[in-house]
């Protein structure tokens, strides 16, 4: 019988990734993310793998994308600024797709803003923080449980995609204590990339079909290729053809979508039949949960709609929800982010409202059901 | 006995570099002293940044990875921390490793990683058309010092000897069998070893300094190299415009790899009845 354990989000994220076969952290303290660094340095050496500290996050992203071309599953952690110097890198880990797991957990913004308090200013920059078109998956955990689900999804979806993976976590929810069970190991599905047979007529960026994921080699295995954050052909080397370039962007954006409805995660409660449905993620979506319970025990039809996965976004049960319902209320610890996807995503099926916080408090179900009542009225 | 030609990638000569330029050079004594040492390609791994320097890595015949502008020193201690066995090689310039760079560098000079970083010194930016960089020297002209450069440079030697390489050596491409040496003593050193090799850019800092074309670049070099041996014995005010070549730092100290893996048996040995860690899964290590 699996026993239940009080613990914090970011630790979650910790044995998560542990448990998704993590052995190479690299990272810098930055609150509020530290304690996943810390339990990192603890764990990794009484297993074999390797932590480091580095001298900043630009280098923490470099050194974990350099562990994982040798092969291992790697991770960092960070905060607002330290995820704003990363995005150079988090570019390079996209176009020559090296898989590397990113915990971002959000703090308020911008620049060093309040490094103890809530937010989910990230949203944005989680998707498009580096320049040019890129795929990156973006996974929001709405509770300690999920922390450690969506960080070992996290790097199942890196290995299989060979993609950047955000954890888009926040102060409250990385913070927060739980009691949590956590499932089997052996009821968990962990995947790892997959290697070519040998080296002979390797072609590391050669995909097999539209959208495909090539195989991946690791370093210091008799392999010799080039990796390069220039745009490159399927040989690996730099390329100044403007087609061949453009079909690699091509390729890389096509990965994800067309991998959209395996990542597609979310949660729901009274959706079915609700008149107001309220679309929330992370911290947000507890207080959510709350506001549509009580909106629901006081007779009118709410529902909730909670992407785990936020990029790609869940489009397709969104709008099908969309066309059915009264009015979406999309709460968020910011002045208005996810609520434009849920706009473009709905495009006028219903009236999309955003509600906005940037107080650094949590927001209090009261909060939501008065918004959720205010227009049912 | 495999020749330096053997470690480039042949298919992709000719390279980039200028005529004159002292790239070629550099990267034709790494791979024969390579060679020389019969290191098994295989277990090299290059990495570089950004520039004309590190346009190298494609050329050579490993795993090789060219990364962003000033990061390479970063990547190589992933992957040497990773694979401690591995051979890791940063080639990387004046403006990638000391400006952009500058803060890995220091610091993988403190850990003392085993990394070889050779440094390749043009004192400026050629690949976008020579801007001045942290290694040019002051009044110097670059396209944006039109009226000489205020700055101060780095000596590039001292800076990493005092944030703690543990062997630092100086060469040019006109004094090709030295630089040669100065790579072997520097592969070879279980640590994190420093190779500037001054190097002519003619096509910009030599074009814009009015100081000539290859050859009297490569004359430069010659006329202002002294060797560390050789000036040990000469007075002050001969040594006044020349800079100083050969080995010039060289003394052990713990290899930040070899020191991990020393805590991490201790750990292991101190947690022995410990299976797998935290979630008793035995995927994270080698």
């Amino acid at each position: 019988m699996p026993e239940a354990k009080l613990m914090q989000g970011n630790e979650a994220c910790t044995l998560g990734a542990l448990t998704a076969g993590l052995s190479f952290f690299a990272g810098y303290p930055i609150t509020p993310s530290t304690e996943i660094a810390e339990l990192c340095s603890e764990e990794l050496p009484k297993v074999g793998g390797k932590f480091i500290q580095m001298e900043d996050e630009i280098g923490s992203i470099a050194a974990i994308i350099g562990a994982s071309l040798t092969g291992r599953k790697a991770m960092t952690a960070t905060s607002g600024p330290g995820f704003s110097l990363m995005q150079e890198l988090m570019g390079y880990a996209a176009i020559s797709e090296v898989p590397i797991v990113v915990i971002d957990v959000q703090r308020v913004g911008p620049s060093t803003g309040m490094p103890t308090s809530l937010a989910q200013g990230d949203v944005m920059q989680a998707r498009w923080g580096t320049h040019g078109d890129h795929p990156v998956v973006v996974l929001a955990p709405g509770n300690v449980r999920e922390c450690f689900d969506l960080t070992i999804k996290a790097f199942n979806i890196a290995e299989e995609y060979r993609v950047p993976v955000v954890v888009l976590s926040d102060e409250t929810i990385g913070h927060m204590r739980e009691k949590v069970v956590l499932p089997e190991l052996k009821s968990l599905t962990i995947v790892d990339r997959k290697a070519p047979a040998a080296p002979a007529g390797y072609l590391p960026y050669k995909a097999d079909q539209d959208g495909g994921v090539p195989l991946m080699a690791p370093f210091g295995k008799g392999y010799r290729w080039h990796v390069t954050g220039l745009s490159h052909d399927e040989t690996g080397f730099p390329t100044n053809k403007g087609d061949v370039a453009g079909a690699l962007i091509q390729r890389l954006m096509r990965k994800v979508e067309k991998a959209e409805p395996l990542l597609r995660d979310y949660a729901t409660e009274s959706a079915d039949d609700c008149d107001v449905l309220v679309l929330a993620f992370g911290s947000s979506a507890m207080s959510a949960t709350s506001a549509v319970r009580q909106a629901r025990a006081a007779g009118v039809k709410a529902g909730l709609f909670r992407p785990k996965t936020i990029w790609p976004f869940p489009e397709e049960p969104l709008r099908e929800l969309a066309s059915r319902v009264k009015r979406i209320i999309v709460p968020e610890m910011n002045l208005g982010q996810l609520v434009y996807e849920v706009e473009r995503v709905v495009a006028g099926k219903a009236p999309v409202e955003r509600l906005s916080k940037v107080n650094c408090e949590l927001f209090r179900p009261e909060e939501i059901l008065a918004s959720i009542m205010g227009g049912s009225k | 006995m495999s020749s330096g030609l053997d470690y480039f990638r042949q298919n992709r000569l000719p390279h980039i570099w200028c005529p004159g330029c002292g790239h070629g050079t550099v990267t034709g004594a790494l791979t024969r002293t390579l060679a020389k040492l019969g290191i098994d390609k295989n277990n090299v791994v290059v990495v570089s940044g950004i520039g004309c320097s590190s346009r190298a890595s494609g050329y050579l015949d490993f795993d090789t990875l060219h990364t962003a502008h000033g990061r390479a020193i970063a990547f190589a201690t992933g992957i040497k921390l990773s694979r401690p066995d591995l051979k890791v090689i940063v080639m990387t310039g004046d403006g990638d490793c000391t400006a952009i760079g500058g803060n890995h560098f220091i610091h993988a000079a403190r850990r003392n990683v085993d990394i070889t970083t050779i440094v390749m010194n043009n004192n400026n930016y050629g690949m976008t058309s020579g801007q001045y960089s942290p290694m040019t020297p002051t009044g110097m002209l670059g396209t944006t010092a039109p009226y000489g450069n205020v700055e101060r440079p780095f000596d590039l030697a001292n800076l990493a000897i005092a944030s703690g390489a543990t062997f630092v050596a100086r060469g040019t491409s006109y004094h090709v069998q030295l630089l040669g040496e100065m790579i072997e003593k520097a592969l070879l050193n279980p640590g994190f070893s420093v190779v500037e090799a001054v190097v002519g850019c003619p096509t910009y800092y030599g074009r814009k300094n009015k100081l000539g074309g290859a050859v009297e670049l490569f004359n430069w070099q010659k006329e202002h190299a002294v060797n560390v041996k050789a000036a040990a014995a000469m007075a002050p005010e001969k040594l006044e415009g020349k800079f100083l070549i050969g080995e010039l730092y060289n003394k052990a100290a713990p290899e930040f790899t070899a020191e991990y893996a020393r805590l991490v048996e201790g750990v292991r040995r101190k947690f022995d009845d410990f299976q797998g860690g935290v979630r008793g899964c035995a995927q994270n290590s080698d």
